[in-house]
């Protein structure tokens, strides 16, 4: 997984509560077996007048000038700025990948679903929450060459002007963003634990290991 | 000190220990999977070379892009080659780790969160994720059923655990009895509309009162299934004599003494009568009349003697904005009735409506009458296999196309439209599936949530009624 340290970049503003996933990749580009691929469809619906679909590039496509992405204004944008519950819907990984490959490294917003919170840390996709008021401010000072940088280890967002917004994150979470840990080696480090919880679960409640016989 | 809740005792009874970096483990009982969200997965632990934990934990079925016409085909019958890869890589993918998987030609195939409960594999107190956000259905059984990302679904297979912290505990409770033509869809689409999208973020649902206790399993899948369209990863019921006669004789379920051993445990598997919940919601089932939602977010929904609302009846700017664009990507009018909306396709099907208690109701509004002149296509999609051929066996398929309605094969269908079952731009779709999001049945295609009997209505009347006028 890609660490998250610090981070200054553009930020592009998405004023819309309840983004879902299916907006943030559209169906059709989840037939694909692959964990790339993605950044080219970001938004699709929103991007683009036209229905598009895997193979279809860009260029090919009608694009929607009108749409915040679109603009010149927010061009090589990698932080966005959000509204509440950020990714909410289908759980789909794919919402994180897509966003990621498009170019953003983190998503500000007053509050995130929780599926998709958790897919950005296993990603490096850095969710940052902030108050209402703190997004408030920062939607109404948003506009071309706006830049905030950001600090994970400080926990804190700051803007050109030098105004600070801190904020919070689950240790744990922070820990492993910072050093891009990988997940499943760390729970690994941890077999006997399972083991030992796995020999008393078993005896416990017999029937959950059935199929284990077949 | 206060007693524990059903979510405390599931969670308990899988907490396996906390790992260096201070994160809980929890054991996971039963991955499900299926073609979208599992190629991934297998392929990290191919390239990390690391095997399935435990083989028997997982059960698989292809269901979101399987087409619905032509089975008999198998692979051959589906005609796009990306999505073909995706069935091809799951048989593939079952084959090399060893995993049980009901393939595109087995008639136990159909929408995984269908298929579970069918087996018996979904059993109560059981941990289970799978790579899908309506994982939730399975807490009908009193397990704790989430829905996980990729990366997630991978770490399961390589570890038997989720990493995760505790969710808070949420009481939903229904008291009342329904009026005819009400059911579960329209008890949790009106929760939705009360909670909001986001209403239970961080909590686990569990669903009590009355009217829950006289649900059928059915009905209670139909429930917890949309508990993440409120926010919640999880919705649970407490086990009683309706989820222990379900169970019972199932493929799946333990037999003998075993099965006494099971049983006697799963009825501890309900909320002590001092738990405390962080928060709570009450709702009266009389006061419930059929819903349908308006808008582009499963929390826009009226019921159906209500209109359109108007966006400056929002006092939230930002509310009152999303009311503004979702009434625009719908097309519909402030202040006109909601039974007002002429529909051009209906669906019945997905995992949240295509039991063979949704498809009865269905047909006794449908039996004898005819698919209005204005609706295209109305499609019925069976969640299983087995469902399909028990349809069948009830005479309920010959009702459907008698009406001239479209009887289909086993899969998810239009609910997202990742087969070729879709709605055309601009079109209008009463649909017993889940979500309202823009796009999401079809390229600008719009979608009504609502119940089975409410969709078969709206078919033969070509706009939305309201069905307890025909009960």
């Amino acid at each position: 997984m890609q660490a998250f340290t610090s981070h200054k970049g553009t930020v592009a503003p998405l004023d819309r509560v309840n983004v879902d996933t299916d907006q943030i990749i559209p169906k059709q580009y989840l037939k694909s077996i692959k964990r790339t691929g993605f950044g080219d469809y970001l938004f699709d619906g929103w991007r683009f007048h036209d229905e598009g679909d895997i193979g279809i590039t860009p260029n090919e496509r009608d694009i929607n000038h009108n749409f915040v992405l679109n603009k010149p204004a927010y061009q090589g944008a990698s932080v966005l700025l959000a509204r509440d519950n950020f990714g909410c819907g289908s759980s789909r990984e794919h919402a994180v990948w897509a966003l990621q490959e498009f170019g953003f490294r983190a998503v500000i917003a007053p509050s995130f679903a929780d599926i998709f919170y958790g897919n950005c840390f296993k990603n490096g996709l850095l969710p940052i929450v902030l108050k209402e008021e703190s997004i408030e401010k920062l939607f109404a000072e948003v506009g071309a060459g706006y830049e905030l940088s950001i600090d994970l280890a400080a926990q804190q967002v700051v803007a050109a002007d030098g105004a600070v917004y801190s904020f919070d994150i689950d240790a744990g979470l922070k820990e492993k963003m910072l050093n891009g840990m990988d997940d499943i080696a760390m729970t690994l480090a941890e077999k006997e634990l399972i083991d030992t919880f796995e020999t008393s679960h078993k005896q416990a409640q017999p029937w959950l290991f059935m199929r284990d016989q077949v | 000190m206060a007693g524990k809740t059903l979510y405390d005792k599931v969670w308990d009874a899988h907490f396996v220990g906390r790992r260096q970096d201070g994160n809980s483990l929890i054991y996971i009982d039963l991955q499900l999977l299926h073609e979208v969200t599992s190629p991934q997965a297998f392929e990290g632990l191919t390239l990390n070379k690391r095997p399935l934990w435990r083989v028997g934990a997982n059960l698989a079925t292809p269901d979101h892009n399987v087409p619905t016409d032509q089975r008999a085909l198998g692979l051959q019958g589906i005609t796009d080659t990306v999505a073909l890869e995706q069935v091809i890589t799951l048989d593939k993918n079952c084959k090399a780790f060893g995993v049980e998987q009901f393939d595109i030609l087995d008639r136990r195939q159909g929408i995984v969160h269908v298929v579970g409960p069918e087996q018996g594999a979904t059993m109560p107190g059981m941990t289970i994720v799978c790579g899908d956000s309506h994982t939730s259905t399975h807490g009908a059984f009193a397990a704790l059923a989430q829905g996980v990302g990729t990366s997630e679904v991978e770490h399961v297979m390589a570890t038997q655990c989720l990493v995760q912290n505790k969710a808070r505990n949420f009481a939903v409770v229904v008291d009342g009895e329904m009026a005819p033509g009400v059911y579960a869809k329209d008890i949790i689409l009106a929760i939705i509309g009360r909670l909001g999208t986001a209403g239970a973020t961080g909590h686990t649902l569990e669903y009590m009162g009355s009217t829950i206790r006289n649900l059928s399993m059915e009905g209670r899948m139909t429930l917890c299934n949309m508990s993440i369209e409120a926010g919640a990863r999880a919705g649970m019921v407490a086990v009683d004599d309706t989820t222990i006669d379900y169970i019972r004789g199932r493929p799946f379920a333990p037999e003998g003494a075993l099965w006494q051993q099971a049983e006697q445990y799963w009825r501890s598997l309900v909320s002590d009568a001092d738990a405390e919940f962080d928060r709570s919601l009450e709702l009266d089932a009389a006061s419930i009349s059929p819903q349908i939602t308006w808008g582009t977010s499963p929390e826009q929904v009226a019921g159906v003697g209500e209109r359109i609302p108007d966006p400056d009846q929002f006092d939230d700017p930002v509310q009152k904005e999303a009311a503004q664009h979702a009434l625009k990507y719908m097309d519909v009018t402030p202040g006109t009735p909601i039974t007002d909306i002429q529909l051009d396709r209906v669906f019945i099907g997905s995992c949240t409506n295509a039991r063979i208690e949704d498809l009865r109701a269905a047909a006794a509004v449908v039996r004898g009458k005819k698919v209005a002149a204005n609706v295209k296509q109305v499609l019925v999609v069976p969640g299983s296999g087995l469902v399909k051929a028990q349809a069948e066996a009830e005479g309920l398929a010959q009702i459907f196309v008698d009406a001239g309605m479209q009887w289909r094969d086993a899969g998810c269908s239009m609910c997202l439209a990742m087969n070729p079952d879709k709605l055309g731009p601009g079109e209008h779709c009463a649909s017993t599936s889940n979500r309202n999001f823009e796009g999401r049945q079809g390229h600008a295609g719009r979608t009504h949530l609502v119940s089975p009997a409410t969709a078969a209505a709206a078919a033969i009347a070509g706009h939305f009624v309201d069905v307890r006028e025909w009960l």
